[in-house]
């Protein structure tokens, strides 16, 4: 252990600019599988034929293993090749399904009574949506999303395979070296960051979560 | 046009299936003027049709046959929005919305109905007096701060703040105990004396409508098997009739 705790000391500014680099490919790829799983998830509500293909969807970029969707894209024009930009897609990809799911599932379990009120108030489908499932239904989505975030803080650290920098880096470098130090340098600041997540987002939920 | 004006909602020869006509029918054949004023109690048991009724007339449901005219339009011609915004709705366990507060909830149609803010909040703090909630004490409270019979007068107060000529009431004593179930009868009556709305309100309970109609139209599978003034009701000869005063236990003096 005195190793791991000098190995700290003198690589100190590494971890942590790798540590920033991979709160970068998170936070990037979670803005996007939000901006497209929250209003995907909205628009399937109301729309079964849609629904069945977008979950579908989802769900099959959820089961490809995650090196191998890496992999994948690299060949793909302008969104792949070596770097940042295939890692954040692939990480997208990835977040899209619990995102998409929590959102679909926050909108529609909400109380029938609630929402025959609603309807027979003369209230649009569009008023429903937003005035009454979205408040009701975001401390579920909320849920997909701290999901999502523990999934790609786990997964980000795979993008280092495709030169996507981030912890992973040193985990990769500790795997081909068999050190150990060099190994616990990536893999114990991501642990921590997926506690962190999982705790900030953890209590935003229940703060949101209307009884 | 006489009976367009004198009959407020009006049932010619409706029938009704779920999903879009593919199943059994719900509704047949009932036809059903309702006067302006007053309150027509739907009676029947659980699945006789008393909600699918209720539907009907707000166009939650369009008949599979027939028409139902409400103003003297039918419920088609009608644009759903307008003509739902222009019905008040309560429902048992009065489904408010819980993350709006008491005022927010009776300020609701008013408010999609784009009224200016100050005359909304006078009309919310009228409302609540109206059905007895001290505006100052409830106004912000959320709806799971209020006991099962303030939700429902919560749900009286939102249904009625746009002043709509109808208001369609769903077993809307069902969820309370006895003693608040008789207080708000109680104050029902008070309030549809002295507000002269047209009222269709669906219960099971025999008491309740005799308590509370100036017409009581009893339906059995989907039909209409009564249709009389509360005093005529237990005179009527139908077997549903005699099936319901059984369930009273004062058959004898009543007759």
């Amino acid at each position: 252990m005195t190793g791991f705790w000098s190995f700290l000391a003198a690589h100190q500014s590494e971890i942590l600019s790798a540590t920033l680099e991979h709160v970068e490919l998170v936070c990037i790829a979670m803005a996007a599988a939000i901006l497209i799983g929250v209003p995907l998830g909205m628009l399937i509500v109301r729309r079964a034929k849609l629904r069945a293909i977008a979950l579908g969807i989802a769900g099959i970029f959820q089961t490809v293993p995650s090196l191998a969707l890496f992999g994948f894209l690299i060949p793909i024009p302008f969104i792949g090749g070596i770097g940042k930009r295939t890692a954040i897609v692939a990480l997208t990809l990835y977040a899209l399904l619990p995102i998409l799911r929590n959102t679909y599932v926050g909108l529609t379990e909400i109380d029938p009574a609630v929402l025959e009120s609603a309807e027979a108030m003369g209230m649009t489908q569009t008023q429903i949506l937003f005035r009454v499932r979205f408040p009701l239904g975001l401390a579920v989505i909320l849920a997909g999303v701290r999901t999502a975030t523990i999934i790609t803080i786990g997964v980000a650290t795979i993008a280092a395979a495709i030169g996507a920098g981030g912890l992973g880096t040193f985990i990769f470098r500790g795997v081909a070296l068999v050190n150990d130090s060099l190994l616990l340098a990536g893999a114990i600041p991501a642990a921590l960051l997926a506690v962190l997540a999982d705790f900030l987002l953890g209590r935003l939920e229940r703060r949101l979560r209307v009884t | 046009m006489t009976i367009a004006q004198q009959n407020l909602i009006e049932f010619r020869d409706v029938s009704w299936r779920a999903n879009g006509g593919a199943s059994a029918e719900i509704i047949a054949g009932v036809s059903l003027e309702v006067p302006r004023g007053g309150t027509l109690v739907l009676l029947g048991r659980s699945g006789s049709g008393k909600t699918t009724l209720l539907k009907l007339i707000n166009g939650m449901h369009w008949p599979s046959q027939g028409e139902v005219r409400v103003e003297g339009r039918t419920t088609r011609e009608w644009d759903a929005t307008r003509l739902r915004r222009g019905i008040g709705y309560v429902i048992q366990e009065a489904g408010l919305f819980p993350h709006f507060t008491v005022a927010e909830n009776v300020a609701l149609v008013p408010g999609l109905e784009g009224w200016p803010n100050e005359k909304i909040a006078a009309r919310v703090k009228e409302m609540l007096e109206l059905v007895g909630l001290e505006p100052g004490e409830y106004a912000q409270r959320r709806p799971r701060e209020l006991s099962g019979g303030q939700r429902q007068r919560v749900g009286v107060a939102r249904a009625l703040a746009a002043d709509p000529p109808i208001l369609l009431m769903d077993e809307p004593f069902g969820a309370v105990d006895p003693v608040t179930r008789a207080e708000l009868q109680r104050e029902f009556q008070a309030l549809a004396r002295r507000l002269a709305k047209t009222i269709v309100f669906v219960t099971h309970d025999l008491r309740e409508a005799l308590l509370l109609a100036s017409r009581i139209v009893l339906l059995e599978r989907g039909r209409i098997v009564a249709n009389a003034r509360p005093e005529d009701f237990l005179r009527v000869q139908h077997p549903e009739v005699l099936a319901f005063a059984a369930s009273l236990d004062v058959r004898g003096s009543a007759v």
